[in-house]
């Protein structure tokens, strides 16, 4: 899905309403527009460029409500010089935003099936808002399950989301890390281990997977092995996304342009490339 | 009333495996429960059983002195702790501990390594499904050796 921005070139500038960290290395944004309308919508799995002020713009996932169109959240893992500009700035201060861009979840194809929903470290940020979609849905669907994998358990995300949904008795949610100290109670192991600990239908469910991509090259793996088709299967890829509307070319994957046909791929459409080495 | 025979024959482990085989693999059976934070083997001993868990929790962990007990990985229903039982010299290489209240089948490996010496069927069907275990963890230990969720710029 294209959206249909009047300037996709131009940022808009927002405030820094709120700004809390998640983990030792990454933290959320809360933003409000400095003009205009005061609501933005997206899809989940969309992605805003979000732009540093004389320092630089980076590809962000939007990792809020999508019912919630005032407050525009991102989930930022400070890596880069961009990233690392923009958790020194304060609340009060502004950024641009572009956007938003990008193919969304397919929620609408999961109507009547399981979900099964499998994120690995920030990976949990663009898959947060379908989360959220699905419960606020939730009679469309049949089982809805979250399969998240995490570093330790202090790198684990949104905590306080999850500790919520793990109260619904709607919404299955299993959690893993890979190396924890004697007193975590939870799952010890990659999270393609939880896929075998779980029932659902294969050939009557859509899997979104959302990770390193290793990670998700293991997990589309085991699904397969687990009898569901590839055209079930969906993912978020990552790619170096400069321009968001794919006229630069630096997203290019194979014959497609992450940042315009996706992130959000159906595996079928990209498995012959997905893991190509020169891609 | 589940018995040992049921419970294995119920068992993912065991799924599809010859009925008179399951039978065979029942006489070396016995029912166990494990109470939360119980040490159900320790590093260094000897290795008499293997463990197919029906429901609860278990770490596999290994001490470090100065770090305490890593947890390296958890299992729980629908799988099976421990093969050193298989591989001669026969001791733990790791502490695996219960975490939850923990129910098995225990089975004991030196009935079972005779029997498997006996019946090379049954054999086969054993180490098939154990080398089946043994891939998927090794598959599974280099993901977690990769730190895929390590920032790595």
């Amino acid at each position: 899905m294209i959206n249909n921005i009047p300037e996709p070139m131009t940022p808009n500038v927002f405030r820094i309403n709120k700004k809390y960290k998640e983990t030792h290395d990454t933290f959320t944004i809360e933003l409000e527009p400095t003009q205009g309308t005061d609501e933005f919508f997206f899809s989940p799995g969309q992605f805003n460029m979000l732009y540093v002020f004389g320092v630089g713009e980076a590809p962000i996932s939007i990792s809020g409500d999508p019912k919630n169109p005032k407050t525009l959240k991102h989930t930022i893992r400070v890596v880069g010089t961009v990233t690392k500009a923009m958790y020194r700035l304060k609340r009060g201060e502004v950024l641009g935003v572009r956007g938003p861009f990008g193919s969304h979840w397919p929620s609408e194809n999961a109507v009547g099936k399981d979900v099964i929903i499998i994120a690995g470290g920030i990976g949990l940020a663009p898959l947060r808002p379908v989360v959220y979609q699905l419960i606020s849905q939730r009679e469309k669907y049949r089982k809805v399950v979250l399969l998240y994998g995490a570093r330790t358990p202090e790198d684990i995300l949104y905590t306080y989301d999850l500790e919520q949904w793990q109260r619904r008795f709607d919404i299955e949610i299993k959690i893993t890390v890979d190396a924890a100290a004697e007193n975590w109670r939870g799952d010890v192991g990659v999270v393609t281990t939880l896929i075998r600990k779980i029932s659902f239908d294969p050939s009557h469910m859509i899997g979104m997977i959302c990770g390193p991509e290793i990670m998700m090259r293991f997990t589309v793996a085991e699904l397969q092995n687990c009898g569901v088709g590839k055209e079930n299967i969906f993912l978020s890829m990552e790619r170096n996304m400069r321009c968001g509307i794919g006229f630069c070319g630096h997203c290019q994957f194979g014959p497609v342009f992450v940042c315009k046909e996706g992130p959000v791929f159906n595996y079928e459409c990209i498995e012959n490339f997905f893991g190509t080495r020169e891609i | 009333m589940q018995t040992p025979e049921s419970s294995l024959a119920e068992h993912p482990f065991l799924k599809d495996l010859n009925p008179r085989l399951i039978t065979f693999l029942a006489g070396c059976a016995l029912s166990t429960q494990f109470h939360k934070n119980q040490f159900i083997f320790r590093e260094g001993e000897e290795a008499n059983y293997f463990y197919i868990i029906l429901d609860g929790k278990v770490a596999i962990e290994l001490f470090a002195p100065e770090r305490g007990s890593i947890t390296i990985q958890t299992i729980g229903e629908g799988e099976v702790l421990g093969w050193s039982w298989l591989i001669p010299p026969h001791r733990w290489r790791f502490d695996a501990r219960a975490i939850e209240s923990t129910r098995a089948i225990a089975l004991d490996g030196r009935c079972l390594r005779s029997k498997c010496e006996e019946d090379h069927e049954l054999g086969y069907e054993v180490l098939k499904r154990f080398a089946s275990v043994i891939t998927s963890r090794l598959e599974a230990t280099r993901l977690q050796l990769l730190d895929v969720y390590g920032a790595h710029v």
